[in-house]
């Protein structure tokens, strides 16, 4: 009888594993012996990172979409299915769609990140993103048209996907409207919820000059409580009220909601050892990505190297061996630090990281990997 | 280590674990949950909790009520204004 493993979720994490699997065990797959399967709840592939440039005129949405089933291995059966019951006893999950339950032997959860503004009381009807398809683009028509006033980048949720793009959106803005001739008809302000510009002292440290190099305000220990759209006015729990006439905000994250309904963990995100990345309350369960709780940033590079090291820990206990390989927390992230100049950081669970100092090769590296990305999807980069 | 002390918690966060600046969001989060005068006790087995978390209590008005600190980990105890 053939072993199923069945990737919950067509993401980076999911694609670039689906991929790794059908190289690794293609003679097991030809054989019969084992099975892969995707599930997917659309047709698409989405790269958010683009989702940055977007705002600014400079990529359009589709270009982060391709069809899930032109990226994975044809090996591997890719199926659109909206999971909404994983039973881990069972070990099967129910779909929406479908009548029969789909059973597995092996589960990847790889459902990503989801938006939860409604969280906050008038963030949906007063603030902009660039955290979905759609707030990139109802942003790009808002930032387009702002020739004056103050704009407010607020961090409302942490953790939240790519913890560097509130720092590029911020210094893209400014590089942007310094170059239209507009940056002295608008202030900008950064607000982020803990005493410093960002989660990680290193790069909090690296950004603060930069923000005093710029003129762009910080107020830390800012976590939005409400929006009030009407009047303007984003206010904290700590009290502190700012005017704005352009919010765009990191909305509140969650993970999806099978999960937690599934005993996993919090919040819909998994609970699962850093190194294995097994789930910590159910047996044959990993995850990785943003779903999985390894305290890294939710990232696409730390999807990626966490798939590595899924499918060989996947592919050892098929051939019934000891699955050695663990995560040590590697992660990479360009960091835009305007239109034309970029960082780039390196780090893992005991290394931390060091900014590369902002170059125009960095800027052009961030913009060659966003377009050789699709390699990395089909398992080639 | 918590029966050393005579705070009673109404609901516990635990951040074991969890790297910077996870304990001190995690507590954030549970504090906007919980109603006016609860008491949340947080467990962080991250040192930077213990400046993280006095800090963020002073700014947002909240009382730090003791911190137990443990080989192990640290116990904050924060009561909602």
């Amino acid at each position: 009888m053939s072993e199923h493993i069945v990737i919950l979720g067509g993401g980076t994490g999911g694609s670039v594993l689906a991929n790794d699997l059908a190289e690794r065990l293609g003679t097991e797959l030809e054989a019969g012996e084992v099975r892969v399967t995707v599930l997917n709840d659309g047709p698409d592939h989405v790269y958010k990172p683009v989702w940055l440039y977007v705002p600014f005129g400079l990529r359009e949405p589709e270009d982060a979409r391709r069809p899930l089933a032109d990226l994975i291995d044809n090996r591997v059966d890719v199926r659109e299915e909206r999971v909404t019951e994983i039973d881990a006893d069972a070990k099967e999950l129910a779909c929406r769609d479908s009548h029969r339950p789909i059973e597995y032997d092996h589960l990847v959860i790889a459902t990503g990140s989801t938006l939860a503004p409604e969280t906050i009381p008038g963030l949906e009807a007063g603030g902009h993103d660039y955290y979905s398809e759609s707030g990139a683009e109802a942003l790009r028509e808002e930032l387009l048209s702002f020739d004056a006033g103050h704009l407010v980048l607020s961090v409302v949720g942490s953790p939240h996907m790519c913890p560097a793009a509130p720092l590029e959106f911020t210094f893209m803005a400014d590089d942007w409207l310094r170059e239209r001739g507009l940056r002295e008809d608008v202030e900008i302000t950064y607000t982020y919820p803990i005493g410093r510009v960002h989660g990680n002292p290193h790069i909090a440290e690296w950004a603060r000059p930069i923000f005093e190099e710029r003129d762009i305000s910080a107020e830390t220990f800012f976590n939005a409580e409400s929006v009030d759209p009407e009047a303007g006015t984003i206010t904290s729990m700590e009290g502190t009220e700012l005017d704005y006439d352009l919010l765009v905000s990191i909305p509140p994250h969650r993970g999806v909601d099978v999960v937690e309904a599934a005993g996993l963990g919090e919040n819909g995100w998994v609970d699962v050892d850093k190194h294995t990345l097994e789930a910590e309350t159910a047996a044959d369960v990993y995850a990785m990505g943003d779903a999985a709780t390894t305290g890294v940033p939710k990232a696409g590079s730390v999807a990626h190297y966490q798939a590595g090291v899924l499918a060989q820990r996947l592919a050892s206990r098929i051939r019934g061996r000891p699955a050695t390989a663990t995560y040590d927390g590697k992660t990479l992230c360009f960091i835009e630090t305007g239109m034309d100049a970029a960082s780039f950081v390196e780090f893992d669970y005991e290394t931390p990281p060091s900014p590369a100092p902002p170059s125009e090769k960095l800027h052009w590296s961030k913009l060659a990997y966003n377009e050789s990305y699709w390699l990395t999807a089909r398992g080639l980069l | 280590m918590a029966s050393q002390i005579d705070i009673e918690a109404d609901t516990t966060v635990d951040a074991r674990g969890a790297a910077c600046p996870g304990p001190l969001m995690d507590l954030i989060g549970k504090m906007r949950d919980v109603e006016s005068g609860a008491v949340v006790r947080l467990l962080s087995d991250n040192e930077q909790s213990l400046g993280d978390v006095p800090e963020w209590a002073e700014e947002a008005g909240n009382e730090l009520l003791e911190v137990v600190e443990g080989d192990g980990h640290h116990e904050f105890y924060v009561e909602k204004s």
